[in-house]
C-alpha cells in the first residue's frame, strides 16, 4: 500500500522552525516513496507553506482559524484530526518541541496508535522503519519499532538532517475549513524570557557556562563568544540557579535539550542532569579550572584553565580565523 | 477535593548503567520515585492541604514498587494503589500504561490528576496527556504553577524557557515541570504513619480488564550504550598555545568552524 504521512510544521515567530524540516526527512524515510504533505495550523499560515515545499514536501494542508492563532491542546487537537481524518495518512512526525511533545500523545491516543518520542535517528525505510531514542537520561539509546498500523514519531531538533533545499519548489496547497469549538483553556498571556536571536534549540553552536561564571556579567564574554560564532548561549542549573542569568538558558533534563555541532562548556562541571541535555553534542569543547571535572569525560577538547582568561583569548583567535578566512 | 498523583519506580539515572543481551541490568541497582513524579506528590498534597480532599498515589509496577508508594505516603498522601502487572504482563507501552491507568481512574471522580512531565528512565512524556485524552478531561503539562480557586485552575507552563500563562478549570490532568515546588522529604513521624496507611494492590482482573486488551503498540528491538567517544584531548602547554591548537583543530580537524 502507498504509504502518505503527515508532518505538522511548526511555526516561531513568524516562521517555520528547523525542526519542521527535519521531520520532512524523517517523515520521507517512512513514506518510503510516498507522499509526504506539510500540515499548517494557525490563524494566518497560508504564506508559510513555501519552504515545507523546497525542504521536499510533496503537498501541504492549512487549516486557518482565529482560535489556533496560539497553541492549544484542544484547538490544535481538532484541527489536526480533521487533517487526518480528511488525509487518512499512514503516518504523523512531530517536532519533539513543547508543543509538539504536548499535542502528539493526545493525537496517538486519539487514533489508538503506538508513538515514538523524541527520536534522535532512524534506520531502515517504510515498514521496516527503526527509531532509535535516547533513554535513561541519555545515558543508553533503544531502537523502536512500532507494531503495526499508523507510525507516529516525534523528532528531537538538529538530530536529522534536512534534505537540501530545492529553492522555489512548490505544489498543491489544500486549505482546510475546521469549526474549533470548546477550547478548554485559554493562553492568557506568553511571557518571553528566551533572547533574541538564534534559537538555543536549533542552534549549530552553544557557548554554555555555569556555576564557573560566578555573576550576570561573566555571562558577557560568553554572549561575545557565541556571537562571534552565530551561535547561542546556553547555562547549567547552576547557573540559573545562582541567578548568573534566566532559566529560559538552562541546558539538561530539565530545561533545553541540544545538539549543536559545537558546544563550548565554560565552567560547568557536567552533572548528568547537564549531560543529558547536551551529550550528543557533535563536537565538546570543555573550559575548566578543575582538571577532575566530569566534563572532561565527554568533551573532545578540553583546556583547564579559568574560563575568563580562556574566553576572550578564544574571542580573538576565532575573530583572527575569521580575517584569514 | 479528589485528588491522584500517577507515579513511576525508575531506575535511578546517576547510577551507571550496564547493558547485556540488550536490556538494561538491574541487579543492584538504585531506584527512586522518578523525580518529576516528586514535584507532583508534592503539588498533590498542598492542594489538598489548602483546599481539603484526599490524596491517592498510583503506580503500575511489581511488587517493588511498594517502596516509593509508601515513600509517597510518608510524605504525606493519603492513599497508595498499586497496579500489579507483574503476572499478567510482560511488556508495557505508553499506550498500555494509560489504558490500565484511565481504567482505573474512570470511575473515581478525580478533580485533579498530576504526574510527572517526563520519565527518566523511558523518557517519552506520553502516558500524562493519554490518560487525560482516554478520560475525556483537559491537561496542561509542564507545568511550573498552579492555584486553583474552587473548580478554576490558574496555571503557569514552561514552553521551552517561555512560559505561558494559562485559565482552565477542573476536571484536570497536569505534568510538573521542575521549579513547580520544592518537594518535601519525608519526616520520621511521616514515616511511621506511612506504615499504617492503605496501601492496596489490584490486578488487572480487578479493574475488569482482559490481557488481551492491553495494547502493546511500539516494541523496543534493542538497547544499547552510546558509542564510547575516544577520549578527549586535553591540551597542554602555555595558555594562548593551547587556545590556537584549540581553534585550529575545531576548524581544520573536527570542521566546526
Amino acid at each position: 500500500m502507498s504509504k502518505k504521512v503527515l508532518v505538522l510544521g511548526e511555526v516561531r515567530e513568524g516562521s517555520l522552525r528547523n525542526v519542521s524540516f527535519e521531520a520532512i526527512a524523517a517523515a520521507k524515510q517512512i513514506a518510503d516513496g510516498g507522499e509526504v504533505v506539510g500540515v499548517l495550523l494557525g490563524d494566518a499560515v497560508a504564506g508559510l507553506t513555501g519552504p515545507l515545499f523546497e525542504y521536499g514536501a510533496d503537498r501541504v494542508v492549512t487549516v486557518e482559524h482565529p482560535h489556533l492563532k496560539q497553541y492549544t491542546s484542544d484547538g490544535y487537537g481538532q484541527a489536526l484530526l480533521a487533517v487526518i481524518e480528511e488525509e487518512k495518512p499512514t503516518g504523523i512526525v512531530f517536532g519533539h518541541t513543547a508543543n509538539g511533545k504536548d499535542l502528539s500523545p493526545k493525537i496517538a491516543s486519539k487514533l489508538q496508535a503506538g508513538l515514538v518520542s523524541d527520536v534522535t535517528s532512524m534506520e531502515g525505510t517504510g515498514d521496516d522503519v527503526v527509531f532509535i531514542r535516547p533513554i535513561y537520561s541519555g545515558k543508553a539509546f533503544e531502537k523502536v519499532k512500532v507494531k503495526d498500523g499508523l507510525v507516529l514519531a516525534s523528532v528531537r531538533p538538529n538530530n536529522i538532517a534536512p534534505l537540501e533545499k530545492v529553492a522555489g519548489k512548490s505544489g498543491d496547497i489544500t486549505s482546510l475549513t475546521v469549526d474549533i469549538t470548546n477550547l478548554r483553556t485559554i493562553i492568557k498571556e506568553v511571557v518571553r524570557k528566551s533572547s533574541e536571536g538564534v534559537d538555543l534549540s536549533e542552534a549549530k553552536v552553544v557557548v554554555a557556562g555555569g556555576r564557573g561564571v560566578k555573576s550576570e556579567d561573566g555571562f558577557e564574554p560568553l554572549k561575545e563568544l557565541a556571537d562571534l560564532l552565530g551561535g547561542a548561549v546556553g547555562a547549567s542549573r547552576g547557573a540559573c540557579d545562582a541567578e548568573y542569568c534566566d532559566y529560559s538558558l538552562q541546558i539538561g533534563q530539565t530545561g533545553k535539550v541540544v545538539t549543536p555541532d559545537l558546544y563550548i562548556a565554560a565552567g560547568i562541571s557536567g552533572a548528568i542532569q547537564h549531560l543529558a541535555g547536551m551529550s550528543n553534542s557533535k563536537v565538546i569543547v570543555a573550559i575548566n579550572k578543575d582538571p577532575e571535572a566530569n566534563i572532561f569525560k565527554v568533551a573532545d577538547y578540553g583546556i583547564v584553565g579559568d574560563l575568563f582568561e580562556v574566553v576572550p583569548l578564544l574571542i580573538e583567535e576565532f575573530k583572527a580565523l575569521k580575517v584569514n578566512a | 477535593m479528589n485528588i491522584f498523583a500517577l507515579i513511576k519506580r525508575t531506575f535511578d539515572t546517576e547510577e551507571k548503567i550496564v547493558v547485556s543481551g540488550g536490556k538494561i541490568q538491574e541487579d543492584g541497582a538504585e531506584f527512586i520515585i522518578n523525580p518529576y513524579d516528586e514535584y507532583a506528590i508534592e503539588e498533590a498534597i498542598q492542594v489538598r492541604d489548602a483546599a481539603g480532599g484526599k490524596v491517592t498515589v498510583v503506580s503500575i509496577g511489581g511488587e517493588d514498587a511498594e517502596k516509593q508508594l509508601r515513600t509517597a505516603l510518608a510524605m504525606g498522601a493519603d492513599e497508595a494503589v498499586l497496579i500489579n502487572t507483574e503476572d499478567d504482563l510482560d511488556e508495557l507501552d505508553q499506550n498500555a500504561a494509560a489504558y490500565i491507568l484511565a481504567e482505573y481512574l474512570k470511575d473515581k471522580d478525580a478533580d485533579l490528576i498530576l504526574s510527572g512531565n517526563v520519565a527518566i528512565d523511558g523518557g517519552s512524556g506520553q502516558v500524562g496527556p493519554r490518560v487525560a485524552d482516554l478520560l475525556g478531561i483537559n491537561y496542561v503539562t509542564t507545568i511550573t504553577k498552579l492555584e486553583i480557586d474552587g473548580t478554576s485552575a490558574k496555571i503557569v507552563r514552561d514552553i521551552e524557557g517561555d512560559s505561558e500563562v494559562i485559565e482552565t478549570s477542573l476536571p484536570l490532568l497536569v505534568t510538573a515541570q521542575q521549579g513547580l515546588n520544592e518537594p518535601r522529604y519525608p519526616s520520621l513521624p511521616g514515616i511511621m504513619k506511612a506504615k499504617k496507611k492503605p496501601l492496596a494492590e489490584l490486578e488487572l482482573e480487578d479493574l475488569d480488564i482482559d490481557e488481551d486488551d492491553v495494547e502493546v503498540k511500539v516494541e523496543t528491538v534493542d538497547i544499547f550504550l552510546p558509542a564510547q567517544k575516544a577520549a578527549g584531548r586535553i591540551l597542554e602547554g602555555e595558555l594562548s598555545a593551547q587556545v590556537k591548537e584549540l581553534v585550529n583543530l575545531l576548524h581544520t580537524e573536527a570542521k566546526v568552524v
